[in-house]
């Protein structure tokens, strides 16, 4: 298990580097710290002076990959590359662009907003989806069913963006049950929650239902579930407790995958429903164009979708010990 | 004067392929039988019609060209040099055949099917006093959706994001499909180390959340360094190629951002298909490598392959929307049911509420994703049912 585990972190190592090349081959090959500081400084009446003079400042006044100028192994550390990418391997975030705040500070700051914001839709989520999707299965071929997948079709065709839009104006501001947006912190921020992790858990179901509803039934068609009802069992039965641990696999890797992603929150969410969480600070960078900051989440984004690889597999031979033997 | 835009391309080349495999196919008895048993699901016919609808709107408003600028008598102006002057804007054929609702345009605001505008405003009475009321509409009850805050009619509007959805939808699968087909190909078929690099490249690609990575590709391509668009200055064709904007460049990064899915699915097909028999016989006769991958290989995955044009076809659709809202959707100057539900916001938040212009939006694009998605399940479970399972 131990030598499992160990084989499966290793495996992942190669693929952070991956990443963290890649993040640098974007931020500082193809644009270059030029065009950062261009954009950073505005388009227009800019010197080279004053380009340099913030390169230097922010420091990417050093070659991206192989500073020929220098010897040795200072070719490779006195780079950006170096300098700004290779830390990120062990989180060290580095100070944003322009207004020079510590990024991993920040973010460990914010991570909590977005916990509090995601944990909860994320757990009501996955169990009013997995509620519907059994009542669905076990109703299956009936019009219950039939009238469930199509409701789940439909509602799968309506774009985040309107149930977000829609909860705000109706529950928000016609009925005025919840406030609109905003966030307060401990107790009182219960109050702000309730419409984002409403929205959240709706505009989630109809892709929820569906997919969970085809695994069940997918379990439902195989042999020991005949064995089951051979022996007499009640459907409920057989459905709770033989096919529900069995469907347990793919709907595991379904959920497991996204528990890291809690603590990154939600893009448009937070910014709808001005939740001061890393997808905002996100949004926000983006805005201002801090390439620092949007280079960081896109890193950390990714450790944390590896990590919940990791994660997955770990618990698939919790629940699968099979895995250990292949 | 005839103008191509680069993402005008893209609609020509997708509709000739949809043209050119439909023909293809119909000779065929297997695609044959996919279709029969395509065409006895009603609902799936209706969807496709509906989606027919949408590419023919797209596919009108991709057909533009200039033309010539008359004076007020109706005679073409000649240019200095003897040359006729054509006017500055392109109009589509789409423009041109809704060119009553497009030009109906008001001052602001008015409700569906209105005959005075939203606001009040200080008129003047023919008395001579004046008044603070609802001024009449210059065409009242015509604006079957209302007017915008700029006068212009919705459903107009509407109509011109349909193209904008329509080919980020096969725009981003045009660039998916042949990434996919061929690094999925490859590395089934080679094995070792090749599928080794591969699989490597593709785990990396997509272990960066996609809206992050396509955030980070847009700041880079999309940003105004490069708004020009690939195909810009450099290849200007007869006057033909207008660098176009980022709605090209949101076609390609969407596709390199999300190719990796289908690749995946490519590359494990190949793995099965590798070791038929038929593709054993044909090693045994001493084809080569290359003839079987296009001879016995590529075939036999393009059910995967049009299963997943119509499956993403609804989820890059949906995309556009959420990026047109974080600021790096196609820029403001072309209609989008994304910006469409962008200003809609704040509409939503004046005294009183405007809401038409989200309501237009939502329709249009429920409009669009129900069908694509209920073809996409129909043609998934006449292809291949097993993939429901996946």
């Amino acid at each position: 298990m131990l030598t499992y585990i160990i084989r499966r972190i290793l495996y992942a190592v190669p693929i952070v580097i991956g990443v963290n090349v890649l993040t640098a081959l974007l931020f500082f090959y193809v644009n270059t710290p030029d065009d950062m500081a261009r954009k950073i400084l505005g388009e227009k009446n800019v010197t080279p002076a004053a380009i340099e003079n913030w390169k230097k400042d922010h420091g990417y006044g050093l070659p991206a990959f192989l500073n020929t100028k220098e010897a040795g192994l200072a070719t490779v550390t006195q780079t950006i590359f170096y300098q700004k990418s290779v830390p990120l391997l062990w989180l060290d975030f580095g100070r944003s662009d322009r207004n020079n705040i510590d990024i991993g500070r920040e973010i460990g700051r914010r991570m909590w907003a977005s916990l509090a914001i995601s944990l909860p839709m994320f757990t009501f989520g996955v169990f009013i989806d997995l509620f519907f999707a059994m009542m669905l299965a076990y109703y299956r071929g009936t019009y219950l069913d039939i009238s469930g997948v199509v409701f789940c079709v439909i509602m799968m065709s309506v774009s985040t963006l309107f149930y977000i839009i829609g909860g705000q104006f109706i529950l928000g501001k016609l009925l005025k049950l919840f406030p609109i947006s905003g966030y307060d912190t401990g107790v009182y921020s219960f109050k702000f929650l309730v419409l984002p992790v409403a929205v959240g858990v709706i505009s989630g179901a109809g892709i929820g239902i569906r997919f969970y509803r085809t695994v069940f039934l997918e379990e439902i068609n195989k042999d020991y579930i005949r064995t089951a009802r051979a022996k007499g069992l009640s459907e409920a039965k057989v459905l709770f407790k033989h096919a529900l641990k069995n469907a347990m696999i793919p709907v595991l890797t379904n959920v497991v995958v996204s528990i890291p992603f809690l603590f990154y929150g939600s893009l448009i969410m937070e910014s709808f429903f001005s939740i001061p969480g890393l997808g905002n600070f996100t949004i926000d960078a983006i805005q201002a164009q801090d390439f620092a900051i949007v280079r960081s989440m896109v890193y950390m984004g990714s450790i944390l979708y590896i990590v919940g690889l990791i994660l997955t597999d770990i618990s698939y031979t919790l629940v699968d010990p099979r895995v250990l033997f292949e | 004067m005839p103008v191509i835009l680069t993402t005008d391309l893209i609609v020509f080349f997708i509709i000739g392929l949809i043209v050119y495999f439909g023909l293809g196919a119909r000779g065929n008895g297997a695609t044959r039988g996919v279709w029969l048993a395509l065409r006895a699901n009603r609902l799936a016919m209706i969807s496709l019609a509906i989606l027919l609808v949408y590419a023919a709107g797209a596919l009108m408003d991709s057909i533009r060209w200039r033309d010539a600028v008359t004076d007020s008598s109706g005679t073409q102006v000649v240019a200095k040099n003897g040359g006729t002057v054509y006017s500055t804007e392109p109009l589509s054929l789409l423009d041109r055949a809704f060119s009553g609702m497009r030009k109906r345009v008001e001052k602001t605001y008015s409700a569906p099917l209105a005959t005075k505008l939203y606001a009040k405003e200080s008129m003047e009475l023919p008395g001579g006093t004046i008044t603070r009321d609802y001024p009449p509409l210059k065409y009242p009850g015509s604006h079957l959706l209302g007017t915008d805050r700029v006068g212009n009619d919705i459903v107009f509007t509407a109509l011109k994001g349909a193209r904008t959805a329509v080919v980020i939808g096969a725009g981003a699968t045009a660039v998916i499909i042949p990434f996919a087909i061929f690094f999925g190909v490859i590395a089934g078929y080679c094995g070792g180390f090749i599928d080794d690099v591969i699989q490597y490249l593709y785990t990396t690609l997509a272990s960066i959340p996609g809206v992050l990575l396509i955030v980070a590709f847009m700041l880079l391509f999309g940003g105004s360094g490069f708004q020009g668009g690939l195909i810009s200055d450099k290849l200007l064709f007869l006057g033909v190629f207008v660098p176009n904007d980022r709605l090209f460049w949101l076609c390609l990064i969407l596709g390199i951002t999300s190719w990796t899915d289908l690749c995946r699915l490519i590359r494990g097909e190949t793995l099965k298909l590798r070791e038929m028999e038929y593709v054993q016989a044909a090693r045994a006769f001493g084809s080569p490598g290359l003839k079987i991958i296009y001879r016995h290989i590529v075939p036999n995955v393009m059910h995967l392959v049009l299963i997943t044009f119509v499956l993403q076809f609804s989820g890059l659709v949906l995309a556009e929307a959420i990026l047109s809202y974080i600021g790096i959707g196609v820029g403001p100057e072309m209609g989008s049911w994304g910006n469409m539900i962008n200003t809609a916001r704040l509409e939503l938040s004046r005294e009183p509420v405007v809401w038409w212009n989200l309501f237009a939006a939502f329709l249009s694009m429920f409009g669009l994703v129900l069908p694509a998605n209920i073809f996409g399940d129909a043609v998934r479970d006449a292809l291949d049912p097993r993939l429901r399972f996946r």
